[in-house]
């Protein structure tokens, strides 16, 4: 059942390489162009309606030309940036979505197994992440309950997220998909769980940065690129 | 790790450059701005022609409502028009039409009129809601006898934006027949003020903003948006390059 679990073996599949690849550019292209959009009214209301004499939950200062596309303030541009990519994301979603159903990675990689969801095989996951004590051997090679709890999350919960507040946004898709706002309770309450969910995204983006330096960032960014993966030795 | 993180942050910014350089790009930025016709196609795809932008209840409307771009046209004509009460306004229809119109207020509101509360969503991520009375367009386009090659509604408006170029808009037939597209003289109940569009202005409500052109002084009918202001059909998409298309 396992495969062998020393030297060199294919780890990542195709469609997995070129989505997180493809994501890597999106995604850097869609938050810092999303950040030059904010900068145009950059207070986050709950409701349906919500402008510069209502009441803000937050409000910010403008991010800095360094975290902005472009950097040099432009809605226009900011915009064409930003939707241009974002319908690239979506579908690119889409289709990795689909295409781990076909070939079964959503089966046998990343849904949870009985044994996975055992609370002590969570604490002692748990433990292992804040000792970073990595998985070697054989365990390496598939994803531990909080790697899955994460990938899932992401994929399935906070991209969806972003790109349905992102439409909810959108006057035409309101006339559209009008039950895409009921959901969200209003346009400015879709702004703001937008500008959270991005948010989030972040954290992820850091805490997985972390992960890859910390597991040892040759052989991982390897295996993204060629999907080959050098297995680590077995503790004794 | 410090090297590590100015590394990442030298290539970070890097990276932004390098995209700020690929913004300017002549072939990147025609790539950029056509997502614009991939937006108008999917929305328009999946929407039906009449489907109607959402409407509010009376208690769901902004205490304040936000008046936006122009507060006050201030030229001389406009200032004549608005001490004399806009009697003495005139909103010409004319281009790629059979009978070219010319209505004052008085007509314009003896019309059968629509009364809708909608969202008012500027492209800066702000929205207001409010209650607008007008009259639909359509009846308008119909009497004036629109031309089948008349493809774009021109709106030309009162307000100077700068070196004697005054603010214009277009929608294509798709909105300018479409249900809630009037011409508004009434906002919450009372007669339109100047810093929200007096005496008239349009309201496209599945579209933002900037299109939604206040101090109305004529539309005109034409087959092209060639020709008008620099050929993107507004001012703000001749002069910031905003979508002309803006349902999003």
């Amino acid at each position: 059942m396992t495969p062998k679990a020393t030297g060199t073996v294919r780890r990542h599949r195709l469609s997995t390489r070129l989505w997180h690849w493809l994501n890597a550019a999106l995604l850097y292209i869609l938050f810092t162009s999303g950040l030059g959009i904010f900068n145009a009214h950059p207070r986050l209301y709950w409701g349906q309606y919500g402008a510069n004499f209502d009441a803000a939950w937050l409000e910010l200062d403008r991010f800095p030309g360094w975290l902005t596309l472009p950097a040099l303030y432009s809605l226009a541009m900011s915009r064409h940036w930003h939707l241009a990519a974002a319908p690239l994301f979506a579908f690119a979603l889409l289709f990795y979505m689909l295409w781990s159903l076909a070939n079964r990675h959503i089966v046998c990689d990343l849904a949870f197994r009985r044994a996975d969801l055992a609370p002590r095989h969570i604490w002692q996951d748990i433990k292992d992440h804040a000792r970073l004590r990595f998985p070697t051997g054989a365990a390496a090679l598939h994803y531990n309950v909080l790697q899955k709890a994460s990938y899932i999350g992401v994929i399935f919960l906070l991209l969806p997220l972003l790109i349905l507040t992102g439409l909810t946004m959108a006057p035409g898709m309101n006339a559209a998909w009008p039950w895409l706002v009921d959901l969200f309770g209003g346009r400015q309450s879709a702004r703001s769980l937008h500008f959270i969910a991005a948010f989030a995204l972040v954290a992820f983006f850091l805490v997985h940065i972390l992960m890859v330096l910390l597991a040892g960032p040759v052989n991982e960014v390897r295996s993204m690129i060629t999907g080959r993966y050098r297995v680590p030795e077995e503790r004794p | 790790m410090i090297l590590t993180r100015r590394t990442l942050l030298l290539g970070a910014t890097a990276t932004l450059a390098g995209c700020d350089r690929l913004g300017r790009n002549e072939t990147v930025r025609d790539a950029l701005f056509s997502a614009e016709n991939f937006h108008r196609w999917a929305q328009r795809s999946l929407m039906a022609r009449d489907a109607l932008a959402q409407e509010f209840r009376p208690d769901q409307i902004s205490p304040i409502f936000r008046a936006n771009g122009t507060a006050n046209p201030n030229t001389p004509a406009y200032k004549a028009l608005w001490r004399g009460n806009f009697a003495d306004w005139r909103l010409p229809v004319t281009g790629l039409v059979t009978r070219p119109l010319s209505l004052s207020l008085a007509q314009l509101q003896a019309m059968p009129p629509r009364t809708q509360i909608t969202r008012h969503d500027c492209v800066e991520g702000w929205s207001a809601i409010g209650k607008w009375r007008g009259v639909p367009l359509k009846p308008i386009l119909e009497a004036a006898g629109l031309h089948d090659n008349a493809r774009y509604l021109v709106f030309r408006c009162a307000d100077d934006m700068g070196g004697g170029r005054p603010y214009y808009e277009s929608i294509d037939r798709f909105d300018a027949f479409h249900p809630q597209t009037i011409l508004a003289y009434a906002l919450n109940d009372r007669p339109l003020t100047v810093a929200n569009g007096a005496p008239l202005r349009l309201r496209v409500e599945r579209q933002l903003g900037y299109k939604q052109a206040k101090y109305l002084m004529g539309i005109e009918a034409v087959a092209t948006l060639d020709g008008i202001g620099k050929g993107k059909g507004g001012y703000w998409e001749d002069h910031a390059g905003y979508d002309w298309y803006a349902g999003i």
